[in-house]
Formats: structure tokens, C-alpha cells, sequence
């Protein structure tokens, strides 16, 4: 697709978005987060289509997005795997599973593979402390996890 | 519930009003708590900590500046307490700021420098940072940022945001990595700035300042075959005191000439000759659209906007590029300066303009960007090649070794020293407003505007938005258009005062002929280049000093200024000529926001 | 009671019965009933449920508004995970009974990004109360109208810390706001908003059906009712327990089949971190603060390094608006990691204690002011085995020790 549809629709599918949320400032957070949901980060383009349909600076639209974790400003992979790195999770075996993932996907916490499919992070406290060791792909939760029942999760997302 | 509430601070009472906070509390009875994020022009951030009291009552200290008086407490500004925590606050302060003092152009002039100093900091406890972390961003063509001086109180992003209303910079990210960025740190030139360097004069240490060319000029002075001529505006000669050690609202003109001509300038000139200038072209190019709208009813775009301000242009075309038509085809003065110069003046003189280096005194950042408009070459040439900020002539002073309080008088240069008491009160904010007045009111009728002493009072003054009407009770033959009418102005002074007015020229509801706006606090005299610190107090005495200048001279309109009447004589023919328009006007580039 | 199992919040409960009883009732008597009770908020500053309602009904405000915190992220925590996923409809209830009583018609639950698939259940169990006209308008033909939507998050912890919550529902950055105002008078878009966790709004009905009275017999004098405790780590059976406040640490870790535990982190990377020597303290308000995390550590665990892993929780989530949070949560983390290489003196050692009593006092939030804490406790607390510590890193390393 050339570039400048692609913009279009981008704008178009900004511009609904917004709409839905009725323009309101306070609904910032949500319309990032629906739109990080769409395209898997928050280029430079849409963040400027949410602040031209928020009449916001598009500085205030990225001081915000940069502030939470669960928004990226730069591209990642289609999977974001978060692995609880909080002390529950790692007396409850989480080092292990944190080299089993590195092994299997070839990358290390921080990066992402090379076909753009997977990226590998640690994230705080996911609230399943008595479940341990924790992950979230996306949006599904996994617990109680050791290397080989880590690897083998990663595997039905190839 | 009463308003006035008695506290105790350090054992002394005082009664303040519910809800002053207590900082002014402290304040007002001349004790002194240290503040960083503090600002006085600034809304509260309460960021910094260094302010922290005892408050009697609460288990933790207080900020002082974000804590608003409402019940009647003891306030202890000075314990073990406080003094440990603040010092530790600030050694974490320091321990995460990159500089060697005598290597920053804030070297005292620096607010955590200055605290370091008061706590008697004298060995850094937790670290000292040896290396830079980040890379200066030099590529605005006036704005230089250095974050590894950055201490974080933000006063930058709230005068960006809040008191000038563009919003170019922010906080982003979170916890250690926090830092101040424009849009996907963007560097400064791309980001969507005005210049305006409002961010620098309130910056506590030296993470922000203007590129600085006083070496370039040095370079220009220093070598033979060069003529350098410099132009002094308005503003700094009010302000430059300050940097030599005089009280706010001190001017030093005449002196300043002397200091200049010291440090090797060939040729010393006024600004305030252009700013005649401006009020020839502008006055009638305002006159001309009364008239198509009113005798031919061809469509005239009013209101007129003024253009003086190059940080207020930039904003325009940021933010209002719809109304790009409204401002006034007019260069700011230092642009008409330079253009004349170039031209004119290298005729009589017999210079050739390839071997002339016009540079300018301006309390401004933003004039550096003007400089380098493309479309600021009318003469053939750059025709202002620098733009030199209050601070960095001070600077220059100071190299010279150049005694400023000390030095005897000396008038400007010949022909274009010559500036009337108009020209001079373009350095507040409404004084371009009221030279048109005095210029255009007796234009059209034929007597002096009606004014004491010519005093334009309703445009005067720190208010940020003004108005005034001034009613034509009868004009002369030529304007009898006008006779009867009633001409409606407005000033605006701070963008985010100037949004305001725009907001309503937008919606097409706007009742006013003629707008000047300047995008300074204060308009020039509070400048982003002028001398550090800045506060409505110090913008105030400024103005005075202005305004009493004025009233000291007897050309004190610029219609009547006789060089400027020479000039059109001589060599641009009338106002609005065709060599005029070549040389003194000028057209702007809609940027938009995204 | 102290030390039992009870059950109020786990215990099945007709949803409607509590909001029935309630809306039969004059807001200021419900207010009163639930001062009556000395229901202490559970999101960990315990400060008194009843005022802060009375407070936001008493405030002036064309609106008002009644927020639930669902920002379970301290970490070890996991009890409102717990509640959201199996009784919801406790925690509405107890919401629009708040609504009621202060004179708000809108509830927004803050759901943390990481509960993010939780949200499908909790919309499911407001669209259920409307149908059954416990939430939406007209509520049981009261003429009380009450809505909730829910918010979500995007991954901050600080925004457990009320006012950057409502900072962050206002769609900003989560960063505290200077206090006073306090939300009670000035909360979400200005207007007087009670902000309560999760686990305060589930005692809300239960409170209305059997009582004050009943309430505030169990548990201690100033920590009424009963706490639930996430309780993780070394110990056999980990999960969420439902305790009468007051309850010791002892009795704790024998519940939960805990052996060979040489400390306890109580209240979660901000809490406090006990040795055996006082596992007979009572876990309430008055003596070890009842935050909702229990961690146990076993006598093979390294405390240097809990303490390094908490450290680096706070370097990372400290909003980083204030200088003591920000400069020093990154210098204490700083400073265990010279720790850990043998190459932290004792001097040096005071320079951070110092350091961390100030920010205790001197940051803007709670976040800050409560970082220092694991800090503070595990270096008293087993100074020795740091001070001990192998210096694995003294030949790689020629970094001199600091003073």
C-alpha cells in the first residue's frame, strides 16, 4: 500500500476512535491504549492524529505515552512477552524461565526477534505472586511456569 | 470561616491570608527558604524539594512553596531536620549534574550553584558526574539545550506550556530515565518552538541558552577589512545594566555607546530609527486596508496584526497560519535596519555592503532565527549577519575589560542614530501601539493625540491583554473616511495572551482594527535575552526606565523623526513605495503544529 | 479472634441486600454507620473510610465522584486480583452505597493494565447489576441513579498513589499532585471524589447487613474487621487469606506452612522487612502496617539481593517528578549494588541511612516516602550478613571502596 493511503486510513481510524471517546481530553489514555492495541505501538504519525483530533500538543501526547509501560513509543513484536521479574516470581524459579525464553527466542529481555514476532521484557509485579513464576503474552496470563512449560507456551504462538 | 489566619514562623507571628502559602508567609516577614522549581511568574510545582519546612503536625516536611496556609500552624524553617534533608537534596541534586562551573555561562548566575554555596556543599557525598551524558543540541538556530545540566524542576516546560502557551517541551518517560524532550526528542530546530527563549531566562542552571555568535562578531571586529556596524535596541540598553551590577531599570544608553565603540564597532546606530520606520510603513499600510474597506468596500483583512516580534511570527505560523494574512506585511525593525544599511547606507557611506557585517543588540533569542530567514536578503546580502542577545554583549563588555558603569557619555552615530521617543517605547509591550497612535491619530486629524504628554495610558502597563478605542472626531481632507469613526485596538504581550485574541479573530467576532502583539512578558524589555533573573517586578522598572526616557525627549513621534523623513526623500521615495515594499516588508511560511 | 480465619469478604452474599438496606437509609446515616464501624481504607495509608466519605458529601461540587482502586501493584500482592475475578458484585455494591451516601452518581473502577483480562468479567457484572437495577438509573425505584465504567491502566505502579491515579484517569502522566487540595474536595475533573481500594469497598456491604457494631468487635482497638493478606514466597500453601487485623506474624507463617524463614516482608516492596526476632508483632495500623503483601523468605535467601530487586522496582516506578524519589531510589539501589561487590564502607553505609530518612520525610508521595523502607529494615536488620558478604567481585573489579 502506498504510504500515503496508508496515512489515511491511520488518520480515519484515529479520527474514530476519538470520536467514540466524544473528543474528551480525559480519555487520552484509553485512545492510546486502543490504538497501541491496533498497530502494536504509537508511531510518530498516529501520535500526531490524536493530538491534532485532541487538540493537544503532540509534545503532551508523548510525555504521556512514554510514562506507562504498557505503551510503546517505538515498533515491537506482535507478542510481548512480560516476565515477572518481582521477588515472588523469582524466588519461585523465574531466573530459569527467564533463560529457557532467552534460548529458545534467540534474544535477549529488551529485544525483539528479527521476523518482528516476539518481544521479550520484564515487567513489575503482574499480581500472580502465589503462582509463580508469571508471564503475560499480550494479554493472557500464564503461572506457575518452569522452563520447559515456558517454552513450550511461546511455541503455539509461533 | 475567617480569612485571616495567624501563623508562627521561626517564633515570629504573622497574620496572612487563608491560603497564602507559606513561602509568601515566610516571605513576608524576610525569611528566606531556598527554591529551584519555584518560579515567581510560574504556577506551583512542588517538585524539587528543596523548600521542605517543619510544620507542626505533620509527620513529614512540608514544601513550602505548594503548601497553602488554612489553619493556624508553627512553622520551624531552619532545624535539624530541614537543614539535613534540604542538603540532601541537594547533594542528590548535584550529584546528577554534569558541569564544571567555570566552563557554563551561568557561572554566578546559577541558582543551584548559588545553594550549593549556602549549604556550604564542599565535597559531592554520593557522586560527581566527569563526563557528559548526552550530546548539546546546537541545531535550533537560537535555542541551545544541554541536558546534562538538567536538574529537572521543570520551569522550562511550565513557561512553554503554560505561560506561552506553545508546549515544545515535556517531561517524558518515567523514574531515573525522566527527562525533558520535545516530541520523539525531536531536536530543538525541529520541534515546534518559537524562539522565544522565554525557557532560558527561567532555567535555574545552564541546560538551556542561546547559540551564541560574540565570537563570530569578535572574528568580524578583529579584522581589517571589514566594516562592522551595530544596531542597539530599545530593551537592553534598560536591562544590560543588571549585568554590570546596576538595579533593574537602569539605563545606560549613552554609555553603552561608549562601550561599544570601545570594544570596535565602526558605527554605532539606534534601532529605534526603524522603529520609525515601522510606524511609516506600518501606519500607512493600516491606513491603506481602513480605506479599502471603508471608501473602495474591497475586502480588507482586519485585523491588522503587528510583526515586530520574530518569536510571535513563528507562533503565528505554528499555531494561527490561517491568519498569516493579518499580520502586517512590515520587517521587524532590526530587519528594516539591516536591509537600510546594506543599502542606503553603504551608498553614502561608500562601504561596500559585501564587506559590511551588520550585527544587532536585541533582548531576543528569536531575532537569531529571524536572521536567517531566506527571505531576509532584500539588500543582496544577509542583511543582518548577527543577532547578539543583552547577555552576550555584556559578556563581550566584560572581555573587553570595559568598565560600563564607569565610562562617560557618547551620542549614537550619524544619520541613523537618530530615533524618536516612539521608536524607544517599542521595548514595552504596548509601545509599538502607542507610536502608531501618536503617529496616526495626528496623520488623519491633524493634532496631536489626545493624550497627557502624550502618555497612551490604556495600552500601557502589565496587564496581558489590553484595549483601547480611540474616537476620530473629525479628520483631515484626505481621511474624511474616518471622521467619526471610532479606531478599536488591542495588545497582547506573552503568546498565550496572544492565543487568546487570536481564538477570537479566528472565530471572525473580532471588533478590534489593529492587534500588536509580542511574544515576551512584558514585551522586548522581558525578553529571552535578557539579563537572568526575570520577574514582574524587574519587567516593571524596566518599563519604567523606558517610559521615562521618553518623556525626556522632544522628538517623541515618529513621523516627525527627520532622518526617516530624509530617507523616503533620498531614497525610498513614500511609504509603501515599491522600494519599500523590496526592502522593508516581507512574507511568512504557514508551518501548521504536526 | 486474632489469628483465626474468618470469612467477611470471602463469604457468599446476596448482591442487592446491602444496597437495599442502604438506600432505605439517610445518606448521613449510612456515613455514620460506617464510622461507627472504624473501617480503615486498605490500600495501605489506612486512613478512615467514614471521613473520607463525609468529607466528599460534606465538599461543595456539582459532581462527585466514587473511585475504585484497581491498581493492585505492590508487589507480592494479589488479593484484589483475587476479589475482582470472584466477587465483583461486592465490590459495585460497595461503591454505589458510597454513591449514595455522598451524593455521586458515577463510579470508575482504575483496573490495572496487567488485569487487563479481567475487564471482560467485570463489564459482564455490571451489565448483570444494571439488568437486576442494582447499578444505572432509577436504582430498586430509589430514584438514586449510579453508573460505573471502568478505567484501565497502562502499566504504572505509582498510580496506586491516589491523586497520580487521578492524574492518570484524567489522562495524564501519573504523577502525585501537590497536597492539599485532596481529592475529597478537589479529585477526578476537580470534583470532590472518594477514592477507596478494592478490598474497602467489598466491607462496605457487609457492614451494612450485619452492622457496625458486629464489625468493629473483630480485629484490634484502631484496625477493625478483618485484612486479606496475599501471602507468597517460601511457605507451603500460598494464596490469599482472609485474618482479623491484629493477627502476628508467627501465626501467620504457621498457617501458611512456612519453615526455616529468617525474614518476613510485610506490606510489600514498601513495607517493612521483619526478622525473627519480632515475628511476635501484630500485623495492624498501630504496630507493622497491613499492606497487602506478605513475602516469606527461607534461610537460603540472599537479603542483599531482595533488597536490590526491591530497589530496582523503585528506580523504575518512581514517577520521577520530586528529587528525593528519583535521585534516591537510584542512589540506595546504587549503593546495595556496591554493596553486593564488597566495596561499601560503613561510612558510606551512614551517608545512605541518612540519605533514606530524608527521603522518608521529604518526598512528594507516598511512593517515595515509603521506598526507603525495605532499604532501611533489611540493612538493620541483617546488617551483619552484609557486612559479611563475600567480595565475589574483588578481582574483576578494582573499584575503590567509597567513603
Amino acid at each position: 500500500m502506498k504510504l500515503e493511503s496508508r496515512n489515511n486510513q491511520i488518520a480515519q481510524e484515529v479520527i474514530e476512535i476519538v470520536e467514540k471517546y466524544n473528543f474528551q481530553r480525559e480519555k487520552l489514555l484509553q485512545i492510546l491504549e486502543e490504538l497501541n492495541d491496533s498497530y502494536g505501538y504509537l508511531s510518530e504519525f498516529v501520535m500526531k492524529e490524536v493530538a491534532k483530533n485532541l487538540q493537544l500538543t503532540t509534545t503532551e501526547v508523548y510525555s504521556v505515552a512514554t510514562f506507562y509501560s504498557f505503551l510503546n513509543t517505538r515498533p515491537k513484536g506482535k507478542y510481548i512477552i512480560r516476565l515477572c521479574k518481582t521477588i515472588s516470581c523469582v524466588l519461585a524459579g523465574k531466573n530459569a524461565v527467564a533463560n529457557a525464553l532467552r534460548n529458545e527466542l534467540g534474544i535477549d529481555f529488551g529485544e525483539t526477534t528479527s521476523d518482528g514476532k516476539f518481544s521479550l521484557e520484564f515487567t513489575n509485579c503482574i499480581g500472580m505472586c502465589n503462582q509463580g513464576p508469571a508471564m503475560l503474552i499480550n494479554n493472557d496470563v500464564y503461572y506457575h511456569l518452569d522452563p520447559e512449560k515456558a517454552v513450550e507456551i511461546v511455541e503455539k504462538y509461533q | 470561616m475567617s480569612m485571616d489566619i495567624t501563623v508562627n514562623i521561626n517564633g515570629k507571628e504573622i497574620t496572612v491570608k487563608r491560603g497564602t502559602t507559606i513561602l509568601e508567609a515566610a516571605r513576608n516577614v524576610n525569611i528566606h527558604i531556598p527554591t529551584l522549581c519555584y518560579h515567581d511568574d510560574l504556577c506551583i510545582s512542588g517538585i524539587c524539594r528543596i523548600c521542605l519546612v517543619e510544620v507542626d503536625g505533620e509527620r513529614t516536611l512540608q514544601a513550602a512553596c505548594s503548601i497553602p496556609i488554612t489553619r493556624p500552624v508553627t512553622i520551624k524553617t531552619h532545624t535539624e531536620r530541614v537543614r539535613k534533608a534540604r542538603r540532601n537534596v541537594l547533594e542528590l541534586m548535584l550529584a546528577n549534574h554534569y558541569g564544571e562551573c567555570y566552563t557554563c555561562f551561568r557561572n554566578q548566575n546559577c541558582e543551584l550553584q548559588k545553594l550549593a554555596k549556602e549549604y556550604g556543599v564542599d565535597a559531592l557525598k554520593f557522586e560527581h558526574v566527569t563526563e557528559p551524558r548526552y550530546e548539546q543540541d546546537k541545531t535550533s538556530a537560537a535555542v541551545v539545550r544541554d541536558k546534562n545540566k538538567c536538574i529537572l524542576c521543570r520551569r522550562c516546560i511550565r513557561t512553554c506550556q503554560d505561560f506561552q502557551g506553545v508546549g515544545a517541551l515535556d517531561a517524558t518517560h518515567r523514574g531515573y530515565d525522566t527527562q525533558i524532550q520535545a516530541f520523539y526528542d525531536q531536536p530543538m530546530a525541529d520541534a515546534v518552538c518559537i524562539n522565544c527563549g522565554q525557557c532560558i531566562t527561567r532555567c535555574p542552571v545552564g541546560a538551556l541558552r542561546e547559540k551564541d555568535f560574540s565570537d563570530s562578531v569578535w572574528q568580524a571586529i578583529d579584522d581589517p577589512s571589514k566594516i562592522v556596524v551595530i544596531q542597539t535596541a530599545p530593551a537592553p540598553r534598560a536591562a544590560i545594566g543588571e549585568e554590570f551590577g546596576l538595579p533593574p531599570g537602569t539605563s545606560v544608553t549613552k554609555k553603552l555607546n561608549t562601550a561599544l565603540k570601545m570594544i570596535g564597532f565602526d558605527y554605532v546606530f539606534d534601532t529605534n530609527f526603524t522603529a520609525d520606520l515601522t510606524i511609516m510603513e506600518e501606519g500607512t499600510e493600516l491606513l491603506g486596508r481602513l480605506k479599502d474597506l471603508l471608501v473602495d468596500r474591497k475586502e480588507a483583512v482586519l485585523p491588522m496584526v503587528t510583526s515586530c516580534s520574530p518569536g510571535w511570527i513563528k507562533f503565528c505560523e505554528h499555531f494561527y497560519p490561517k491568519l498569516l494574512p493579518n499580520l502586517s506585511t512590515c520587517k521587524s525593525p532590526q530587519q528594516m535596519f539591516g536591509a537600510i544599511l546594506k543599502t542606503y547606507f553603504a551608498q553614502k557611506a561608500g562601504i561596500n555592503p559585501a564587506n559590511m557585517v551588520v550585527v544587532s543588540l536585541m533582548p531576543c533569542v528569536a531575532k537569531k532565527f529571524e536572521t536567517d530567514r531566506p527571505e531576509m536578503t532584500s539588500s543582496g546580502f544577509k542583511d543582518v549577519d548577527f543577532a547578539l542577545t543583552t547577555r552576550e554583549v555584556a559578556q563581550m563588555i566584560k572581555e573587553a575589560g570595559i568598565q560600563l558603569t564607569q565610562l562617560e557619555d557618547s551620542p549614537f552615530d550619524d544619520p541613523l542614530g537618530l530615533g524618536s521617543g516612539a521608536g524607544l517605547i517599542f521595548g514595552a509591550t504596548g509601545g509599538v501601539m502607542e507610536a502608531a497612535i501618536r503617529t496616526a491619530y495626528e496623520i488623519v486629524t491633524g493634532e496631536e493625540a489626545p493624550f497627557e504628554n502624550l502618555r497612551v495610558t490604556p495600552v500601557r502597563g502589565m496587564e496581558g491583554i489590553k484595549e483601547a478605542e480611540i474616537f476620530i472626531p473629525k479628520a483631515l481632507e484626505e481621511w474624511s473616511f474616518l471622521e467619526g469613526k471610532t479606531l478599536r485596538v488591542a495588545v497582547a504581550h506573552g503568546t498565550a495572551n496572544a492565543r487568546k485574541l487570536m481564538d477570537i479573530v479566528t472565530q471572525g467576532i473580532a471588533q478590534w482594527h489593529f492587534i500588536e502583539v509580542m511574544a515576551c512578558p512584558g514585551g522586548c524589555l522581558g525578553g529571552g535575552g535578557q539579563p537572568i533573573p526575570t520577574s514582574e517586578e524587574i519587567r516593571k522598572l524596566r518599563a519604567k526606565a523606558i517610559y521615562g526616557e521618553d518623556e525626556q525627549l522632544t522628538l517623541r513621534k515618529s513621523h516627525k523623526n527627520p532622518q526617516v523623513l530624509k530617507l523616503y526623500e533620498e531614497f525610498l521615495g513614500t511609504p509603501n513605495s515599491h522600494k519599500s515594499h523590496e526592502l522593508l516588508h516581507t512574507t511568512y511560511t504557514p508551518r501548521g503544529v504536526f | 479472634m486474632v489469628g483465626h480465619k474468618i470469612q467477611i469478604l470471602f463469604s457468599p452474599a446476596e448482591t442487592g441486600i446491602a444496597l437495599r438496606l442502604a438506600i432505605g437509609k439517610k445518606p448521613e446515616d449510612i456515613i455514620a454507620q460506617v464510622k461507627e464501624s472504624k473501617l480503615r481504607g486498605r490500600g495501605g495509608a489506612g486512613f478512615p473510610t467514614g471521613l473520607k466519605w463525609e468529607l466528599v458529601q460534606q465538599a461543595k461540587g456539582e459532581r462527585k465522584f466514587v473511585v475504585c482502586n484497581a491498581d493492585e501493584g505492590e508487589p507480592g500482592t494479589f488479593k484484589d486480583r483475587i476479589l475482582l475475578t470472584d466477587h465483583p458484585c461486592k465490590i459495585f455494591e460497595g461503591m454505589a452505597i458510597c454513591g449514595y451516601a455522598v451524593g455521586a452518581q458515577n463510579g470508575v473502577v482504575y483496573l490495572r493494565a496487567e488485569y487487563r483480562y479481567l475487564r471482560e468479567g467485570l463489564v459482564n457484572a455490571i451489565k448483570k447489576m444494571k439488568e437486576s437495577n442494582y447499578l444505572g438509573k432509577n436504582i430498586m425505584g430509589s430514584g438514586f441513579n449510579f453508573d460505573i465504567e471502568i478505567h484501565l491502566g497502562a502499566g504504572a505502579y505509582v498510580c496506586g498513589e491516589e491523586t497520580a491515579l487521578l492524574e492518570s484517569l484524567e489522562g495524564k502522566r501519573g504523577e502525585a499532585r501537590n497536597k492539599p487540595p485532596y481529592p475529597t474536595e478537589c479529585g477526578y475533573m476537580g470534583c470532590p471524589t472518594v477514592v477507596n481500594n478494592v478490598e474497602t469497598f467489598c466491607y462496605v456491604p457487609a457492614i451494612m447487613t450485619k452492622g457496625a457494631q458486629w464489625f468493629s468487635e473483630i480485629g484490634t482497638m484502631e484496625s477493625t474487621g478483618s485484612k486479606l493478606f496475599s501471602i507468597s514466597g517460601d511457605v507451603a500453601k500460598p494464596g490469599v487469606y482472609e485474618l482479623a487485623m491484629g493477627s502476628t506474624v508467627d501465626v501467620v507463617l504457621q498457617l501458611v506452612g512456612a519453615k526455616d524463614t529468617k525474614a518476613v516482608q510485610v506490606g510489600g516492596a514498601s513495607g517493612i522487612c521483619v526478622a525473627e526476632k519480632d515475628f511476635n508483632k501484630p500485623i495492624s495500623f498501630e504496630s507493622l502496617p497491613p499492606g497487602g503483601s506478605i513475602i516469606v523468605f527461607n534461610k537460603s535467601r540472599d537479603m542483599l539481593y531482595v533488597l536490590k530487586n526491591f530497589m530496582e522496582f523503585f528506580v523504575e516506578e518512581s514517577c520521577g517528578q520530586c528529587t528525593p524519589c528519583r535521585e534516591g531510589t537510584y542512589r540506595l539501589l546504587q549503593g546495595v549494588e556496591m554493596m553486593e561487590q564488597g566495596r561499601c564502607s560503613i561510612h558510606y553505609l551512614h551517608t545512605l541511612r541518612d540519605l533514606a530518612q530524608t527521603m522518608l520525610i521529604s518526598s512528594k508521595c507516598g511512593l517515595g516516602q515509603l521506598a526507603p523502607n525495605p532499604f532501611l529494615s533489611i540493612i538493620d536488620n541483617f546488617k551483619g550478613e552484609i557486612l559479611a558478604r563475600d567480595r565475589v567481585a574483588r578481582n574483576s573489579k578494582k573499584t575503590p571502596v567509597v567513603r
